[in-house]
């Protein structure tokens, strides 16, 4: 304790350098890096929670991304009846009930679904996961009133006393301390009695049985709390892009989230964020790099990445986070 | 002392065509070390998963405490106080000594939706969770992990978790499984001070240690209780010593 650990000294550079450098991008004009920032923020925060229940609970969700969905359509739908009239219910601008419907829609769906998947383990967890998540994508491709297959343009945003979403600068700066307290929140759980009982249940779970613990209902609030935190981060998604649509939740939405937690390290808790900068800076620069490589080569930058996940899996057990920090798990 | 903490009613168990346990009625009565001995195969660890709740019966009843606990879950056997320790060591091998027994020891106290407070900052339960170790003798492994210790020592963590659930019959299969001479006599040593306050059914291989330890001996084989006596009966037994003691 007297002297920080290594993986303590890279979570407090990554966590400033995403404080710093994007305010200091925006305050210098540069308003397309804030915007690079805000989405991987919004999507860090995504991978923080999925790491709760992939990286510490050992439950590979490959639906991870359909609580991006629900928390950001919950938003849109929303923000859209306040504008064109019916559906009372929901109608409002208000961001603090709009943020509280996509967390309880969340939760609720994750429950639902949790339920029902944690019946099942392994590649049969897997697919169950993923098939509630194309079942909402084809609910939302379903719903025309809010585009369908088009998507849904969110016209006004979430209005907040005091804060404005529409100042790029202070919805990275709510998105980003959305996520330190994520971050936070699941470096508490994980250490606690709870995530104890979670570590146990993913590395032995008939040893956690026979000493008396329900690992089904543990691991089901573990995929409540990780459903709930995606679909906040889903809301400021929403807020930030403006326009959602069935594709936010794709099964290849969820493998990205995946990707992340398991390139920066499952079950570290600074490793998610980490992949999640990496996607979202190689998404963007490695067109770029190969355009300038070979013009037109771009568009097929899917294929080196994919390179780089399978090296990533081969070479880099436990991650980056496992590379940098041999030894230490999750302090 | 006719007290008994379980019995098992006329428990049968199938695979298929292959019968693992027939009939099968023993009693463990309290502050008893009963061992139940048998040839591979004689359906020894599937009593072990019928009793500690693993594997449904086909057949009969478990008793407890006076209860009915045949339809009763593994880990709601265990809170009621039935713990087992497993053949092929168990643990969670990533965690620490103390990690594991803290667990077990967690386990009994109270639920653990407790989402805050870091569980290894609780001296309710580290200190149980340490004196346990000193009882079995791994107080200085304690922060050792799990997957760093040797074959025996895992084998005294086994009995660790399964003391700190704080049970009142512990179901041991296997104990000494693959264990060199020293490190039995140590767990034989272990077993019989624990016996002194502690009801216990054994399953065990190793018949030196099953002779100095069980207060009673059950013999199966092919799924049968053949058997049941102290060790002197059982030594004189013309069907045991037929059917097993006179194979070895």
């Amino acid at each position: 304790m007297s002297k920080p650990s290594s993986s303590a000294i890279i979570t407090a550079i990554i966590l400033l350098a995403l404080a710093i450098i994007p305010v200091t991008a925006s305050l210098t004009g540069q308003g397309f890096y804030l915007d690079l920032a805000t989405r991987l923020v919004c999507l860090a925060i995504a991978a923080v929670s999925l790491n709760l229940i992939l990286g510490i609970g050992g439950m590979a969700s490959f639906g991870h991304a359909v609580f991006i969905g629900i928390g950001a359509y919950a938003v849109g739908i929303a923000s859209y009846h306040a504008t064109y009239g019916d559906f009372d219910l929901v109608a409002t601008y208000s961001g603090l009930f709009q943020i509280t419907l996509a967390v309880v829609l969340s939760a609720l769906f994750a429950l639902i679904t949790g339920a029902i998947s944690l019946r099942t383990k392994g590649v049969h967890f897997i697919m169950i996961t993923m098939a509630f998540g194309q079942m909402m994508y084809y609910f939302f491709v379903s719903l025309d009133t809010y585009g369908g297959d088009d998507g849904l343009t969110i016209d006004v945003r979430s209005q907040f006393p005091l804060i404005s979403f529409d100042n790029p600068l202070q919805l990275y700066l709510v998105s980003y301390v959305v996520l330190l307290i994520s971050i936070f929140t699941v470096w508490k759980l994980a250490n606690s009695r709870f995530g104890m009982v979670l570590k146990g249940a993913k590395a032995n779970e008939d040893r956690m049985r026979a000493i008396g613990y329900n690992t089904y209902i543990y691991r089901l609030v573990a995929y409540v709390i990780a459903g709930a935190m995606c679909g906040l981060s889903g809301a400021l998604l929403g807020n930030f892009t403006t326009f959602i649509s069935p594709a936010m939740i794709d099964w290849t939405r969820s493998g990205e989230l995946m990707f992340m937690v398991i390139l920066g390290g499952a079950g570290t808790i600074i490793g998610p964020v980490i992949g999640a900068v990496i996607f979202v800076v190689v998404e963007h620069f490695l067109p770029i790099i190969m355009n300038l490589i070979k013009p037109g080569s771009g568009l097929y930058w899917h294929l080196p990445f994919g390179i780089i996940l399978i090296l990533a899996v081969l070479f880099a057990r436990g991650g980056l986070m496992g590379l940098m920090s041999r030894g230490g798990d999750d302090e | 002392m006719s007290n008994p903490v379980l019995v098992t009613s006329r428990l049968s168990k199938h695979f298929g065509g292959v019968t693992a346990t027939d009939d099968v009625s023993i009693t463990v009565n309290k502050f008893e070390t009963h061992a139940v001995i048998g040839p591979n195969g004689a359906g020894k660890t599937t009593l072990v998963s019928q009793i500690s709740g693993s594997l449904k019966p086909d057949g009969g009843k478990v008793f407890f405490n006076g209860r009915d606990i045949t339809s009763m879950s593994v880990n709601r056997r265990a809170l009621a106080g039935l713990a087992r320790s497993f053949q092929i060591t168990s643990l969670v091998m990533s965690m620490t000594v103390l990690d594991n027994v803290a667990l077990a020891v967690q386990a009994r106290s109270g639920h653990s939706f407790k989402f805050w407070k870091p569980a290894r900052n609780i001296a309710s339960i580290r200190q149980p969770a340490m004196q346990i170790l000193e009882t079995v003798g791994l107080a200085e492994r304690a922060d050792h992990k799990v997957s760093s210790l040797s074959h025996g020592e895992r084998r005294q963590v086994e009995i660790a978790v399964a003391l700190a659930t704080d049970p009142d019959l512990l179901l041991l299969d296997e104990p000494m499984a693959g264990m060199g001479a020293t490190e039995s006599a140590a767990m034989v040593k272990l077993l019989k001070n624990l016996g002194k306050e502690k009801s216990i059914l054994l399953v065990e291989h190793d018949m030196d240690a099953v002779f100095a330890l069980a207060d009673r001996i059950s013999v199966l084989v092919y799924g049968r209780i053949i058997a049941t006596g102290t060790p002197d009966e059982i030594r004189k037994d013309e069907a045991v010593l037929h059917a097993y003691l006179g194979e070895n």
